[in-house]
C-alpha cells in the first residue's frame, strides 16, 4: 500500500451482546482530510480508539504505510479524544512539553515546538497558567496542540470542532488543512455536516457500526439519481418526456428526477417550448440531506 | 523509544508536581512540628523530675539524712529550708515545693498538693524508723553495733541473663517506626490511587494510553511517588535521630541507626505492595468522591495488623500470632522492624519474609497492573473488581 495512508480494514468490535462495529473498512490518504459522519452510538469513536489502540478491536486490522500500528506508530499519531481530558492543575506549557516527549520527543525539541503552537494559538502569555484556570475556548486550544506538538505523522480528532466558538472553528480549520497539506492524513469526525462539506476531501458516513457511504463530497452528492430544477411554465409540459418524474411542482417552479432513459436536454427542450424558462439547473443534495436520506433508507431496509 | 524512558518521564513529572505540592511541603512540616514538640514537652517534664522538699520547724535536722536516703532510692532531691510554716504550705499549694517536712523529728508530717511519690514517702518512712529504731537502742543499753546482723541482711541477686539495657529505647524506637511507616504507606499508597482517579476523571489518560502502556503509566506513577515518599522519610528519620540525639531524649543506641536505616528498606517494600494495591483500587472508580469507598479496606489493613500485631508483641515479644503476622506480606514492613527492634527477629526469619514479601510484590504487582489495564479506561461508574480482573 502506498506511503503514508491510515487504513482501517474489517475491524469488528461487539461490547456483550451490542455489535459496536461491523467490518468497519475505509482509508484516509496521504495528504487527506477525510470527514467521520454518523448519528450518536454509530461507532466513530469506537473506531478511533481502536485506531489508537485504546481499545482492542475484536477483529480487522488498522495499518499506516502498508503495516500494522503499533506502540511506536502510535506515537506519530496526533489524538484529540472525544472525552477532552488534560491534568487541570499542571501549567499549560509543563503539560505539553511533558506530554510531547511522551511522544519520543528529547525535552529541547519538545519545549521549541510547544513554545512555537503556544505563540502561533495565542497563548503565549498564558503558557504558565494552569490548565485549570484557562478560560474553555483557551483549554481547547491547549488540547489541539496537545494532538499537533509532537509533529504527529498521522492524525485522528474526534469531534475537534465540537463547543468552539467560530473564530476556533475558523482557526481549527486552518491547522487542520495545513497538516493535510504537510501530507498528514487527516481523520476526523463532526456533526456540523456543513463544515465537513467545506472542508473534506472524503466523507464517510457511517451507520451502525458499518461504512455506507464513503468518497469524496461533490462524487457523492452527484450520486443518486440526478434531479434537475426548472422554473418556467406553469403547465405540465413534463407529460410525455420519456423516463421523467416530477418530484414537485410549485406554480411555475418544477423539479423532476431522471429515470435511466431519461435525458435533461430534452427536458429543457421540452420546458422552453412550453414558455419562457428562468432558471435550469441540476439540484445537488448538501451532505445534510444525503446523510439523511442514507441513514434513513438504511434505517428502513 | 525505551520503556525505561517511558517510565523516567511518567516517574518524573510524578516527582516534581508532587515535590512542589502544597500537601507534601505542609505535611512534611507538620510532621516535623509535632516532632519538635514532642521534645520540647520531654525536655520540660525530664526536668520536673526532681523533686523540691522543704523542711521547716525540727524537721531542718533531717536534711542531711533525707538527702543521704534519697540519693540511695535513685532519686533527685532539692531540698531547701522554709522558716514559716504557713509560708511553705502556701508553696506546696503554688507548687513550687512537692513536699513540705515539719513537726518533731520522731513523728514528722509530709504536707503534699494531692499526690505524693512513693518513693519519697517511702524515704522519709525508713528516716524515721530507723531514728526509733536508734531510740530503741538507746532504751535497752544496746550499743550501735547490735543491729549490724539487721543492717547486713539482705537477699543474694542470681542473674541467669544480663539485662537489655536497651530494652525501653528498643520498644519505644519499634513504636515509632512502626507508626511513622503504617503512616506513610498509606499517605503516599493513597496518593497513587488519587492520582490514577485524577487521570480518569479528567480523562487526560486517554491521551496517555495512545501513547504508552498501561503498565508503564502505573509503574512510572508509583515509583515517582515513591521516591517522594522516601524523602519524607528519610527527612522525618534524620531530624528524629538529630533531636534524639541531641535532647537526649532517646538514649540512642547502636541499634537505632541500624532501625532506621532498615526502615527505610521496609518502606520500600511495603509502599510498592501497598501503591500496587491501591493503584488497582483506584483505577476501578471514576470520581475523587467515590475513591475513598474504594480505598478505604485496603488502608485499614496496615492499621489493623500494626495494633494487633504491636499489642501483641510489647507484653511478649516472642509471642506466635505476631511473629506469624509478621510473615504476612501485607504486615511484614511494619512488624517485622518492630521485632528487629525488640531483637526478637533471628537473620533467617528476616530473609524469608523479605523474600516473601518481594514475590508478593510481584503477584499483586501483575494482577493490579491487569485490573488497572482494564478498568482505567471505563468511566462513568464503577468497574466491579471481577470484571477488572477477568477481561
Amino acid at each position: 500500500m502506498a506511503e503514508g495512508v491510515l487504513e482501517i480494514d474489517r475491524i469488528s468490535k461487539r461490547y456483550g451482546t451490542v455489535r459496536a462495529l461491523h467490518d468497519m473498512t475505509f482509508d484516509v490518504r496521504a495528504g487527506e482530510l477525510f470527514g467521520f459522519v454518523g448519528s450518536n452510538g454509530a461507532g466513530k469513536t469506537t473506531t478511533m480508539r481502536i485506531a489508537l489502540g485504546v481499545l482492542a478491536a475484536d477483529a480487522g486490522e488498522v495499518r499506516w504505510s502498508g503495516r500494522p500500528v503499533d506502540l511506536a506508530t502510535r506515537r506519530r499519531i496526533g489524538y484529540m479524544p472525544e472525552e477532552r481530558g488534560l491534568y487541570p492543575k499542571m501549567k499549560a506549557r509543563e503539560q505539553l512539553v511533558y506530554l510531547a516527549q511522551l511522544h519520543g520527543m528529547s525535552s529541547a525539541d519538545a519545549r521549541r515546538a510547544t513554545d512555537g503552537w503556544l505563540d502561533r494559538l495565542g497563548l503565549g502569555a498564558r503558557r504558565d497558567d494552569e490548565v485549570q484556570k484557562l478560560s474553555l475556548g483557551n483549554q481547547q486550544r491547549v488540547q489541539l496542540i496537545a494532538a499537533l506538538v509532537h509533529e504527529p505523522a498521522v492524525l485522528v480528532l474526534d469531534e475537534p470542532f465540537s463547543g468552539l466558538d467560530p473564530v476556533a472553528v475558523d482557526l481549527m480549520s486552518e491547522v487542520l488543512r495545513e497538516q493535510a497539506a504537510r501530507g498528514v492524513p487527516v481523520l476526523f469526525s463532526s456533526h456540523q455536516l456543513d463544515l465537513v462539506e467545506r472542508l473534506c476531501d472524503r466523507v464517510g458516513i457511517v451507520r451502525s457500526g458499518q461504512m455506507v457511504a464513503a468518497g469524496g463530497v461533490t462524487e457523492l452528492r452527484e450520486s443518486g439519481p440526478v434531479r434537475l430544477v426548472v422554473d418556467g411554465a406553469d403547465t405540465d409540459w413534463t407529460a410525455g418526456l420519456a423516463g421523467v418524474r416530477v418530484v414537485t411542482a410549485d406554480g411555475g417552479r418544477t423539479t423532476v428526477e431522471l429515470g435511466e432513459d431519461g435525458d435533461d436536454q430534452e427536458v429543457l427542450a421540452a420546458a422552453l417550448k412550453a414558455g419562457p424558462v428562468r432558471e435550469f439547473a441540476r439540484l445537488r443534495p448538501s451532505l445534510t440531506e444525503l446523510f439523511r436520506n442514507v441513514v434513513t433508507e438504511q434505517g428502513a431496509s | 523509544m525505551t520503556t525505561s524512558r517511558v517510565i523516567g518521564l511518567v516517574a518524573g513529572r510524578e516527582f516534581t508536581t508532587r515535590l512542589r505540592s502544597k500537601s507534601f511541603v505542609i505535611g512534611t512540616l507538620a510532621i516535623l512540628a509535632v516532632m519538635a514538640v514532642y521534645v520540647v514537652l520531654f525536655t520540660v517534664i525530664g526536668k520536673g523530675a526532681t523533686a523540691k522538699i522543704g523542711l521547716t520547724g525540727q524537721a531542718t535536722a533531717m536534711s542531711q539524712p533525707l538527702a543521704a536516703a534519697a540519693e540511695h532510692l535513685g532519686k533527685t532531691v532539692q531540698i531547701s529550708t522554709v522558716d514559716n510554716e504557713a509560708a511553705g504550705v502556701q508553696q506546696v499549694r503554688d507548687g513550687k515545693l512537692d513536699l513540705l517536712v515539719k513537726g518533731p523529728l520522731g513523728a514528722p508530717t509530709a504536707v503534699f498538693k494531692s499526690t505524693v511519690d512513693p518513693a519519697l514517702q517511702n524515704a522519709l518512712e525508713q528516716l524515721v524508723r530507723a531514728q526509733a529504731l536508734q531510740g530503741v537502742l538507746a532504751q535497752a543499753q544496746l550499743p550501735p553495733s547490735a543491729l549490724n546482723a539487721y543492717q547486713n541482711a539482705k537477699v543474694t541477686l542470681d542473674q541467669l541473663e544480663p539485662p537489655d539495657p536497651d530494652q525501653g529505647p528498643r520498644i519505644a524506637l519499634s513504636l515509632i517506626t512502626g507508626v511513622v511507616l503504617v503512616i506513610s504507606i498509606i499517605t503516599f499508597g493513597t496518593a497513587v490511587a488519587q492520582g490514577v482517579v485524577e487521570e480518569k476523571s479528567s480523562r487526560v489518560v486517554e491521551i496517555l494510553l495512545a501513547t504508552i502502556r498501561p503498565w508503564q503509566l502505573l509503574a512510572g506513577k508509583v515509583l515517582g511517588i515513591g521516591v517522594v515518599g522516601l524523602i519524607q522519610v528519610v527527612i522525618i528519620a534524620g531530624v528524629g535521630l538529630v533531636l534524639a540525639r541531641t535532647s537526649g531524649v532517646v538514649d540512642v543506641p547502636a541499634v537505632a541507626l541500624s532501625t532506621v536505616l532498615g526502615a527505610l528498606g521496609w518502606y520500600v517494600l511495603g509502599f510498592f505492595l501497598y501503591a500496587a494495591l491501591l493503584g488497582a483500587a483506584g483505577s476501578l472508580v471514576s470520581r475523587q468522591e467515590e475513591l475513598q469507598s474504594a480505598v478505604t479496606p485496603v488502608t485499614l489493613l496496615p492499621t489493623v495488623g500494626f495494633v494487633v500485631g504491636l499489642n501483641l508483641l510489647l507484653p511478649n515479644p516472642t509471642n506466635t500470632v505476631s511473629t506469624v503476622l509478621s510473615f504476612i506480606p501485607l504486615w511484614t514492613p511494619t512488624l517485622m522492624p518492630a521485632r528487629i527492634a525488640l531483637g526478637v527477629a533471628p537473620p533467617w526469619q528476616v530473609a524469608l519474609a523479605v523474600a516473601l514479601m518481594i514475590v508478593s510484590i510481584l503477584v499483586v504487582t501483575w494482577l493490579a497492573g491487569r485490573i488497572y489495564r482494564n478498568a482505567v479506561l471505563q468511566t462513568g461508574g464503577r468497574v466491579r473488581l471481577l470484571d477488572a480482573l477477568r477481561s
